[in-house]
């Protein structure tokens, strides 16, 4: 594999460069190209893929597996719904730091809770933890909307610059939305590329093969897992206050637990242990499920049997699989 | 010089005295061989010095620090590394990466996220410098979980030599490989302790091994500390020649 | 006075099922070291078969016969459990400890959703064995017989199961593959059976939970993530793996549900957690457990 250029040190491969490059072409083209019904699709995709990098840090990186995310995404969500319902705020911009803020905060607390734990207590915790906060939304109906939900009309993007009123509106903000999701979710594919690249994210994987010698190698466990979980939950949580524009409508079901299944067969389906596994899942889960959803009523149970069937007989996923078998192939040429 | 010293430690797993009243010592740029057939204590004692238990008595001291209740990480950051009996790498990265993680560890930049960890060069050169001293570097890219035994047992120890400790302790660092690899791994490391200038306590059963490449001696029987010496004084100690090997030394 | 002290009374049902579904859920994981996060769902089986069977043979047995088809629950889910194990679990233990995790996550979602399926989206209830007992004078009050039944059939069950584990031979099977399995399988015991056995063992108790709350409570979709999760409360208090704490933190985890709903419905889950999130900062073993 040939070296384009160096990257801080690391090496970039003509391949590597060009592939992101043909992905960052067409994923620029989509509005002109597909109508906005398809470009809608794919926002969502993107937005997803968001919340399954976050989630990927847990499980890919640091060898935890969180069945509660969707308690994160549920408070990037609700966070929106709080601000236009009792703030009347409007702006995109204010939705993204609140809800940055709001989400490492309960982040911090779960995290507290959760991480002192690991496999299975730390699983079923995270969980429940994300019930709880369903339970919540639920009871509290009069805060919440309960199950109507609390609808939100089309944010202004760029600190007010575009307002999506009056006629064509929601042409323009389809269109407008996805190069904004698209921008966001460069940036964030870009951290989270750092961070896993990075000695953190090094220790993280050496905590998630073998978290005693990673204390006798003087990296404190408990601390990294602690970050690790931090930054899973600002990702998943700035996912689900992108996510609210799209749909419109915030309500309890963004925290019940089959939405957390989700973010799981997402990732697990593109491969959890490569950094673009998530991104890969989520796009095309996006597309399965809406044409499922469509076909049969028992979506769930579909879901359940495919992730059963990826973990026994194709664990790497989509883009592990097949970069085990290009490997292959190079090596008999 | 005394780098280490126990004064009258213990550890006991419920009626097993595992770590009954030793005073251990190692002196600085020692090879230690630690001695004893199969449950003395030696592992054990080595546990509790490292970290991995605290004593039920007894104090540990280095360096002129009492470090009997520091946590590992501290203990690391003090001077003190270990290598593991069962092999302890970090399967799913390269021998490279085990490598450099120790070093980034001790750098204390392992906090450092936004940052590619192969942009550090100093960590690269010193990582590679390492790897060529442990005969690992033509095996740098590979996963750890595919090295052959050998190579894994060499990994394990490089990577706690990568923390730059004073004291070293090695347990059991030629165990489960042929006679060949043997030698093999304790030349490697004995011109790597010798050369680093540091302190080094090698739990080892193999008494060729041992009488080659130590300073000093140290047997373990039942817990306690039975003979401590120079090796010619414990090869015409019988005592200690009935306990492991049930007769005499020759040669 | 009266009301509290019925709501008590009312505590003890769901404290037996309770018991049941975390003793089972201890139990797996003290043998095999896994959870199975289906566990939930196989109580909520239970619960249905039970239901189902009960409704569909009442009217045409008498009365008294319709109680012999309540363990029918909890003999249907053991069998699928005997099936699943091998199937499913027993070639993901070689892997890493989330692949297990996941599949039963992943079957979680299908049997959870194969209730909605089978049975639909209406409750079940068997509630005609509940009131054919009847109901005895307490303060005033009227209080269910059933409940009191159950409430010996849990502690019934928990005797016999402290029984199976530490006075047969079976028992020291199972205590020995949970103490060391490489040890266990080095002396010729056949660690596959005893798996597979233990894992029926769960899921019987899992599903037996189930059908004997269904004629006091009915059957809706929802109930096995919810008992999961209660279940879950139960095993922190108590302890992993521990028999008497499952016990023990079956009844406080019930009395404080049964509080909370009486006085603090709306954040009922909320308080169950907050208690065990002081047990594990406390205690992070639970209070009879035993560190892993």
């Amino acid at each position: 594999m040939r070296t384009a250029f160096h990257f801080q040190g690391v090496p970039v491969s003509w391949r590597s460069l060009g592939i992101t490059l043909v992905v960052a072409a067409l994923l620029l083209a989509v509005p002109t190209v597909l109508n906005p019904y398809q470009t809608i699709l794919i926002s969502y995709g993107l937005v997803m893929a968001i919340a399954a990098l976050g989630f990927n840090l847990l499980l890919g990186y640091t060898g935890l597996t969180s069945f509660g995310h969707s308690a994160y995404f549920g408070v990037g969500a609700y966070t929106v719904a709080f601000l236009v319902k009792y703030l009347g705020v409007t702006s995109m911009e204010l939705y993204i730091i609140v809800g940055f803020v709001v989400s490492a905060v309960i982040s911090a607390v779960f995290g507290f809770l959760c991480v002192r734990y690991t496999l299975v207590f730390f699983s079923i915790l995270t969980l429940a933890l994300s019930q709880v906060l369903w339970s919540l939304a639920f009871k509290f109906f009069w805060v919440t909307g309960g199950t109507d939900g609390i609808r939100v009309p089309r944010p202004s993007l760029l600190a007010g610059t575009f307002q999506f009123t009056g006629s064509g509106a929601f042409l323009r903000f389809v269109n407008s939305y996805y190069y904004y999701l698209l921008v966001v979710f460069a940036v964030c594919v870009g951290v989270m590329w750092l961070i896993v690249h990075s000695p953190f994210g090094k220790a993280l994987q050496a905590i998630r093969d073998n978290a005693t010698r990673a204390e006798f190698i003087a990296v404190r466990v408990w601390h990294y897992r602690y970050a690790a979980f931090l930054i899973s939950g600002v990702f998943t949580g700035l996912a689900g206050v992108l996510w609210v524009p799209l749909n419109g409508l915030t309500t309890p079901d963004v925290f019940y637990w089959p939405f957390s299944g989700e973010i799981v067969f997402m990732t697990v389906l593109g491969g959890f242990r490569n950094f673009t596994g998530p991104i890969v899942g989520a796009m095309i889960f996006n597309y399965l499920k809406t044409y499922a959803v469509a076909t049969t009523e028992y979506w769930q149970f579909l879901l359940g049997a495919v992730l059963i069937a990826l973990v026994m007989v194709l664990p790497a996923g989509i883009v592990g699989t097949a970069m085990q078998l290009l490997a292959r192939l190079r090596k008999e040429a | 010089m005394t780098i280490l010293h126990t004064v009258n430690l213990k550890k006991s797993f419920g009626d097993t005295h595992a770590v009954d009243n030793v005073n251990f010592t190692v002196g600085t740029n020692e090879v230690v061989a630690l001695v004893g057939s199969n449950g003395a204590g030696k592992t054990s004692l080595v546990n509790v010095i490292t970290g991995m238990f605290p004593p039920d008595s007894g104090t540990i001291h280095f360096q002129g620090q009492d470090v009997t209740h520091y946590t590992t990480t501290e203990r690391v950051r003090a001077g003190i590394a270990r290598s593991f009996q069962l092999v302890n790498l970090f399967d799913k990265l390269s021998a490279y990466e085990n490598v450099a993680l120790a070093v980034f560890a001790r750098d204390r930049k392992t906090h450092r996220m936004l940052s590619p960890a192969d942009g550090d060069s100093a960590v690269r050169d010193e990582t590679n410098e390492l790897l060529r001293q442990f005969a690992l570097h033509d095996k740098a890219v590979t996963l750890a979980g595919g090295l052959a035994q050998g190579e894994r047992k060499l990994l394990d120890v490089a990577v706690a030599y990568a923390l730059r400790p004073r004291v070293l302790f090695l347990d059991e660092p030629t165990s489960g490989v042929s006679t060949r690899d043997k030698a093999q791994i304790m030349d490697t490391v004995s011109a790597v302790v010798r050369g680093g200038k540091i302190s080094a306590v090698i739990i080892e059963h193999d008494m060729d091994v041992v009488f080659r490449y130590s300073d000093r001696i140290v047997m373990m029987h039942e817990g306690r500390v039975l003979a401590d010496g120079k090796p010619e004084d414990i090869r015409n100690n019988e005592q200690v020649a009935m306990i492991l090997i049930g007769g005499k030394f020759t040669h | 006075m009266g009301t509290l002290i019925i709501q008590v009374l009312n505590s003890l049902l769901y404290a037996s099922a309770l018991f049941l579904i975390a003793a089972g859920l201890s139990l797996i994981y003290g043998v095999m070291r896994i959870v199975n996060l289906a566990h939930g769902t196989m109580y909520a089986v239970g619960a249905y078969v039970a239901a189902w069977a009960v409704g569909a043979a009442a009217g045409r047995i008498p009365v008294l016969g319709l109680y012999a088809l309540i363990p029918l629950g909890a003999i249907v889910v053991a069998a699928l459990g005997m099936v699943l194990e091998p199937l499913l679990l027993r070639p993901l233990y070689k892997r890493t400890e989330e692949y297990v995790l996941l599949a039963t996550f992943g079957l979680l979602m299908v049997i959870d959703d194969g209730i909605r399926f089978v049975w639909g989206g209406t409750p079940l209830s068997a509630s005609v064995l509940w009131e054919h007992m009847g109901g005895i004078q307490i303060f005033g009050l009227r209080y269910p017989i059933y409940n009191l039944m159950v409430f010996l059939v849990g502690v019934l069950a928990a005797f016999l199961l402290w029984l199976l584990v530490y006075r047969t031979h079976f028992g020291l099977l199972l205590r020995a593959t949970s103490q060391n399995m490489r040890m266990a399988s080095a002396l010729g015991l056949n660690v596959k059976r005893v798996y597979v056995q233990a894992f029926g063992i769960g899921c019987f108790m899992a599903g037996l939970g189930g059908a004997i709350v269904v004629p006091s409570q009915a059957a809706v979709l929802g109930m096995g993530v919810d008992a999961l999760v209660l279940a879950f409360v139960v095993v922190v208090i108590g302890g992993l793996g521990s028999l008497e704490g499952a016990f023990v933190g079956a009844l406080i985890v019930s009395f404080v549900r049964t509080l909370g709903i009486t006085f603090f419905p709306e954040i009922e889950l909320a308080v169950l957690y907050l208690i065990a999130a002081v047990v594990l900062l406390i205690r992070p073993t639970g209070l009879f457990g035993k560190a892993s």
